[in-house]
């Protein structure tokens, strides 16, 4: 079997595995693996940082993931075969590309009660306590892998292992917005009132996503956030600043 | 500039050009009419450039009044418009006196009508564009569906009035599909031969509960492989992505940018404003295409919309 990676040479991570694969005809993915890794990760923000900084003419948007990204383009000007010769060569600079220090982002949150309406049930399926379960949120530096489903979305990971928990089997049909949730070994803020399957710790004060902020979107792809608990005091106090 | 008074909205009345293409990096999706060719033709009709913001009008129209009088024209279904009572004739420029009212009925044909105004609708543009995301209540009037009492502006109409119509080959050329054209998805072979041959045999309606985010399916479900742990990717418009329970759903205008359900096929560019005629219960089916068929069908599109005998006069 070929050997894909030399494990002493882990930092500068080879992308010989990438893989592209139309996904419309006016989409190309390409896949770094087949498993949520930083490693994976990494690559897809390099390329991102890349496109970015050497746009593409044609390329019309860029939808980043786990371990994919999605590009556009016009199918008027490229075909897939074409953004992928271009996109070789973007592949093989990349371990040139230097990303910045992430940000460090912090999030209060009301856990419990009405905010996080899913808590005691999570607590109870995790045989913990609700207090047990909100030190094990809070814990935790989570990574922004991605922003989408919906503007302002963070995919956020990983869960402590012992706080994995499947999503609810009936999604709600509505879910505040500044919803905290968890899902698998993901967790997020709902940015906007939205359908959701995610077992809801708490509620951010916060807003996620302001359209008439510079920054519109509290969180960015690499940034690290952590977790603040505050009281439904403080949340209210937070809310209304 | 003159106003347009809306003093009943229709079911779902929203502003919208071509959409915000280049925001994937903040979770947000282009927006833009469902049914672009239609706005594009409404607008050369009055004399505004492709992209101008009309109003988007979904199986039930509005009624408007039009104080100061304007330039429009209604393009796409036909949604049985009158002036002031009189009939109005669809893709066709249309001068409107001031004080006069066009007011638009039940759909007669598929499930939108755009109304262009010369000089567009005028709003603030959230990101480059006028278009509203209904779901995130962001762009176009105060990010949400127009109401009664609602007063929007119109931006500065440029030149006399001039009679323009589209002509009858091409409203033939660009009428809306029902076999939609696909292209393989990007989990297609995760789907056995069996779901695959479902498919692309059977007819399916369009359920009740589909929107500008998504038009759910009812047929018969096609199941994917069992065992297959998907990974949450980008999605691209289009594409029909098949959850748990079988029954495929169509991404569309506002689609979420990211999903984990396998793809088992993505409706090709040139057919997309089709999707956007679709109405809850018509019947639809799908064909596959190869790639480069793909291109070759939207870029006769882009020709045909080229040509100097579209719109006459």
């Amino acid at each position: 079997m070929e050997l894909r990676y030399d494990f002493a040479n882990m930092s500068a991570p080879t992308t010989e595995g990438a893989r592209f694969q139309p996904a419309s005809d006016q989409s190309l993915l390409i896949y770094f693996g087949q498993r949520i890794t930083l490693e994976a990760h990494q690559h897809v923000m390099r390329l991102l940082r890349l496109l970015e900084a050497e746009p593409v003419d044609g390329i019309r948007n860029l939808h980043p993931a786990y371990c994919s990204l999605l590009i556009k383009f016009d199918a008027l000007k490229l075909g897939h075969g074409d953004v992928e010769a271009i996109l070789r060569h973007y592949l093989d600079r990349l371990e040139a590309v230097r990303l910045p220090e992430p940000r460090q982002v912090k999030i209060p949150v009301c856990y419990g009660g009405e905010c996080g309406p899913d808590l005691n049930d999570v607590a109870a399926l995790l045989a913990m306590t609700p207090s047990q379960v909100i030190e094990l949120h809070t814990s935790a530096t989570y990574e922004v892998y991605f922003l989408g489903f919906v503007p302002g979305f963070a995919y956020l990971g990983e869960l402590p292992p012992a706080l994995v928990t499947p999503r609810l089997a009936t999604p709600r049909r509505r879910v505040p917005a500044g919803s905290v949730g968890i899902a698998g070994s993901q967790t997020g803020v709902y940015p906007v009132a939205t359908p959701g399957g995610w077992r809801l710790l708490g509620r951010t004060p916060i807003q996620m996503f302001r359209a008439n902020r510079s920054a519109m979107s509290l969180l960015s792809i690499g940034d690290r956030v952590r977790f603040t608990p505050v009281t439904q005091a403080q949340f209210a106090a937070l809310e209304e600043a | 500039m003159s106003q347009i008074q809306v003093q009943a909205p229709g079911l779902l009345t929203t502003v919208q050009d071509l959409g915000r293409e280049g925001f994937g990096l903040m979770g947000v999706s282009a927006s833009g009419a469902a049914d672009p060719i239609a706005l594009r033709l409404g607008n050369r009709l009055v004399g505004n450039a492709d992209g101008t913001a009309g109003l988007e009008m979904t199986l039930l129209g509005g009624t408007f009044l039009l104080p100061q009088g304007a330039v429009v024209a209604l393009a796409g279904s036909d949604f049985t418009a009158n002036l002031d009572g009189v009939p109005v004739e669809l893709w066709t420029s249309v001068k409107i006196s001031p004080g006069q009212k066009l007011s638009l009925g039940h759909t007669r044909s598929g499930s939108r009508c755009y109304l262009c105004v010369q000089g567009g609708v005028a709003v603030d543009p959230f990101l480059g564009s006028a278009s509203t995301h209904v779901l995130s209540r962001l762009g176009g009037f105060e990010g949400r569906a127009l109401r009664k009492g609602d007063v929007l502006n119109t931006g500065p109409a440029g030149g006399p009035f001039r009679k323009r119509k589209l002509a009858q080959w091409a409203r033939e050329a660009l009428a809306p599909r029902k076999i939609l054209r696909v292209t393989p998805g990007p989990q297609t072979g995760w789907f056995p031969a069996s779901s695959q041959q479902l498919f692309y045999t059977c007819t399916y309606r369009v359920a009740e509960e589909s929107n500008r985010m998504g038009l759910r399916l009812e047929g018969p479900p096609i199941p994917a492989r069992s065992g297959g742990e998907m990974i949450t990717e980008g999605v691209s418009l289009g594409a029909i992505q098949v959850p748990d329970g079988g029954l495929p759903i169509i991404l569309f205008v506002e689609q979420q940018t990211t999903g984990g359900y396998p793809k088992i096929a993505n409706v090709i560019s040139a057919d997309l404003p089709s999707v956007g005629q679709l109405r809850p219960r018509d019947e639809v089916r799908f064909e596959l295409v190869g790639w480069d068929a793909a291109r070759g069908l939207l870029r006769e599109q882009e020709e045909l919309l080229a040509s100097k005998e579209l719109i006459l006069g």
